[in-house]
């Protein structure tokens, strides 16, 4: 009777709701999969079943790499997505350090700006951002946004890192500086290395995020060669009214497969830069 | 300054290489906790202040002026939002956006404390089902909500074919094509996407209620409705309330997602103000007028926080 009444309780009140999260999570997915699966015939055939393929084929990828610049859009993602999670990480961090660890004038007042930042609509940011872009002779290439990029990852990252920095005790720096180390070897050499896991989640969140972006992407990257696969996908993929779904899901779908492989290595660091802010704050 | 001298002398008993006077001062003077604080912040507030002082201010600038592409501006003063007031797009627009963040986080809200519920029991598979809920969240937006814009387009998309075939309909309905459909259809996908974020959030708030807590309230006869009312709620109220205002801010600056499932339409039922903004800018070449709609994203943005915190002091 009991073990009945358990069994019931799980399967009603666990395995049924999981399995509904798990596939509204997932189907889009699996529909963009089965998509880039299909010849166009079968695609567009009303009478075939939608949730089955017949004749697998990979004519789609086939199109999507030798007719689109789609390897290329991948490397500039992977390029930019890098170079701007690591200044983000170098600036987030001089940006933190002082304000979660330091005494000094206007802490308070600065860790509210920092914060507020989050505030500024990045539409209102755009149109002065491609004057100053264009003045500074970076339009249609990637440093446009390699520069960019960090404007918007900088104070979540300082934001997210000033709560690992907190987590430090004071002691230990200042029983290095008492062994006669320097505030800034003990930061180096002490302090930094003990928030590894900080700089983790931070950068896996920042890299996602920079993969993300698309309002500057769409405003300075113009030409082909230089596109991120997001402005790439929307922007060479959609062709006027005709929808090419077969190679628009073939892109989309190898477009969210490196994002979702890095993530897969680091999700455990991924859910604690998630989380941290929540749960601390 | 004895406490420069002190310091000087502790710094160069630690280094007796640099015992030279000047370089000990020097050194000093760097130790010192608000110069080496300063020195560190000096590069990140300098590149912020290039990258987002000067355009945040520029933007205030131009929303004073009538400024089309390639022509020189002209002081307007207010005359850019007396033009807004009188024009119903815009105010269609601030209507969507608050609509659309309004009810969007209230789903996310309630979902995600449902799914956290779901997942702070113990199975199995616990990590990988975390992971893959996750997905929608990390999957670059326009790459998934292109693939919503396929699930829901009218003819051959997922839910109408499935409508067709199971019987339910024998056309389903035009998703994106109806101003209500349009509404109801980017709410959808938006909080598709966010759900995860609240969940997993939710779900690392409730590892953190003690069990005790739990214990003694069954002690004193609450059952599994009282418990949650009584213990669980108001321990993750906090929680909560962090990450709807993360989420009041993200969602209602998207762009993206109505950029690329609507543009907009039809006929700018859609637009939410960030949309406006862009189309206004560089659809029309109105860059004043488009700054001027993306400013007063700041204030109905202040108006929606204010209410939420003042929803949360109530209670």
């Amino acid at each position: 009777m009991v073990g009945e009444l358990t069994w019931r309780k799980r399967l009603f009140g666990l395995w049924l709701p999981l399995l509904a999260f798990v596939v509204i999570a997932l189907f889009p997915f699996t529909w963009m999969a089965a998509t880039s699966l299909k010849t166009n015939a079968e695609l567009y055939n009303p009478k075939a079943n939608p949730l089955a393929i017949q004749n697998p084929s990979l004519v789609h990828y086939i199109d999507l790499l030798k007719e689109t610049n789609f390897l290329t859009w991948v490397a500039n993602t992977m390029l930019v997505a890098v170079v701007a999670t690591f200044i983000s990480l170098l600036l987030g961090s001089m940006l933190a350090y002082p304000l979660a660890r330091m005494r000094f004038r206007g802490a308070a007042l600065l860790a509210i700006a920092v914060a507020v930042t989050y505030l500024i609509p990045q539409t209102l940011l755009f149109v002065p951002m491609a004057d100053l872009i264009g003045r500074m002779k970076l339009g249609n290439t990637l440093s446009a946004v390699m520069l960019t990029y960090p404007t918007l990852l900088v104070p979540f990252i300082a934001w997210l890192l000033m709560g690992y920095f907190k987590t430090v005790p004071k002691e230990l720096e200042e029983q290095a500086m008492i062994d006669g180390a320097s505030r800034w070897r003990a930061m180096t050499r002490i302090i930094l290395p003990l928030c590894l896991p900080g700089f983790l989640s931070a950068g896996i969140f920042a890299f996602t995020l920079a993969q993300n972006e698309f309002l500057y992407a769409l405003l300075f990257l113009s030409k082909s060669s230089v596109r991120t696969v997001p402005i790439g996908v929307v922007g060479e993929l959609i062709r006027g009214d005709a929808f090419y779904w077969g190679q628009l899901m073939a892109g989309a779908l190898l477009g969210s497969i490196p994002v979702a492989l890095i993530y897969s290595f680091f999700v455990k660091y991924y859910v604690a830069g998630l989380t941290a802010g929540a749960v601390k704050g | 300054m004895s406490k420069i001298l002190e310091a000087s002398r502790a710094g160069a008993l630690a280094a007796p290489a640099r015992r030279t006077l000047g370089l000990g001062r020097l050194h000093a003077f760097v130790e010192r906790e608000s110069v080496f604080s300063w020195l560190m912040l000096t590069p990140p507030l300098l590149f912020l202040l290039a990258f987002l002082g000067y355009p945040f201010f520029y933007g205030v600038y131009l929303s004073f002026f009538h400024r089309e592409v390639a022509r020189p501006a002209t002081f307007v003063g207010l005359g850019n939002f007396v033009t807004l007031s009188n024009d119903p797009i815009f105010w269609q627009a601030v209507r969507n956006t608050i609509l659309f963040t309004a009810v969007a986080t209230v789903l996310k809200a309630c979902g995600g404390l449902a799914m956290a519920l779901v997942m702070n029991q113990d199975f199995r598979v616990k990590a990988v089902t975390r992971a893959m809920l996750l997905l929608p969240f990390i999957v670059p937006t326009v790459l998934s909500t292109v693939a919503w814009q396929w699930i829901l387009d009218p003819g051959m998309g997922l839910f109408n074919r499935l409508l067709v075939v199971s019987g339910l309909a024998t056309t389903g309905p035009s998703w994106l094509g109806t101003p209500t459909m349009a509404m109801i259809s980017i709410i959808m996908v938006n909080t598709w996407r966010g759900l995860p974020f609240f969940g997993i959030s939710i779900l690392a708030g409730l590892q953190t209620i003690p069990v005790d807590l739990h214990e003694s309230a069954t002690i004193d006869g609450a059952g599994t409705w009282g418990r949650f009312r009584y213990v669980t709620l108001p321990s993750l109220l906090p929680v909560i309330f962090i990450v709807t205002t993360f989420s009041i801010v993200i969602t209602f600056f998207d762009f993206q997602l109505v950029y690329v499932l609507t543009g907009g339409g039809p006929a700018n039922s859609t637009h939410l103000m960030a949309t406006y903004a862009y189309s206004l800018s560089m659809g029309a070449g109105q860059m004043g007028l488009g700054s001027a709609v993306a400013l007063s994203m700041v204030p109905v943005l202040g108006l929606l926080l204010v209410l939420l915190t003042l929803y949360v002091r109530k209670d």
